[in-house]
């Protein structure tokens, strides 16, 4: 199980702030096609995911226990 | 507010907290920066703002920035606070303060801060209108991440 966090736009777009994800192992790549082709969260696409707070590139594997957080473009300041 | 120096708080910023984090006596120098909320932008009205940030990645990117700036510039102590939540207008944001010995170092580094925290921390902005409300992208008006990331590994000057 992965949990996926939510952050700004995405969030509201899908009405939350968490998403849990059945799978073994995937790449960031993967998991990114996964939010857009079952939850229809087009963003992803220009934003950057962190796995276990660290930024993650595309390649990378997630795993079990995993916490990914899905990042747009950052606004702070 | 306690003595920690990479902070994310949901209540207004006491400026002479994040100062009195990097006074010291071999210090000449300490350089503050006050980001505030802006009633116009483009001509646009902000009624009021909402910050949200992946707080306990926000705050880790925060010390990852201070020891860069330490890297860059030895001898400098860094304390940073972002304000997240409900903010209105003049409201403070985020405070960064540098001391170092000389004054240029502290300068420096300052702005290297807010530069870096535009590109790595993860805190959003959601601009409030009299017609609408919108997530704001990057401040920095590039394309979002125009490498394909962040730059995590720190970037300029």
């Amino acid at each position: 199980m992965i949990t996926v966090l939510l952050f700004a736009q995405l969030q509201e777009e899908a009405r939350t702030a968490t998403l849990t994800i059945n799978e073994d192992v995937l790449t960031v790549n993967q998991l990114k096609n996964q939010l857009i082709n079952a939850y229809q969260l087009y963003q992803v696409n220009e934003c950057m995911i962190a796995i276990n707070e660290e930024y993650a590139l595309d390649i990378d594997e997630i795993k079990p226990g995993d916490t990914v957080a899905v990042i747009p473009p950052v606004s702070g300041g | 507010m306690g003595q920690e120096l990479f902070q994310i708080v949901e209540s207004p910023i006491e400026t002479e907290t994040v100062i009195n984090k990097v006074k010291g006596r071999e210090m000449g120098a300490i350089t503050t920066f006050i980001g505030t909320v802006r009633e116009y932008t483009n001509g646009k009205r902000t009624i009021y703002l909402a910050y949200q940030a992946y707080t306990s990645m926000a705050e880790k990117m925060l010390a990852q920035i201070g020891g860069e700036i330490q890297e860059k510039w030895p001898g400098t102590h860094v304390a940073i606070t972002h304000r997240v939540g409900a903010l209105e207008i003049s409201d403070i944001a985020v405070v960064i303060a540098v001391s170092s010995p000389h004054r240029k170092a502290a300068y420096q580094a300052n702005e290297y801060a807010i530069e870096r925290i535009k590109q790595i921390v993860p805190i959003w902005k959601k601009e409030h209108w009299d017609d609408g409300e919108a997530w704001l992208g990057d401040q920095l008006e590039q394309k979002a991440y125009p490498n394909g990331k962040p730059e995590i590994e720190g970037g300029g000057l």
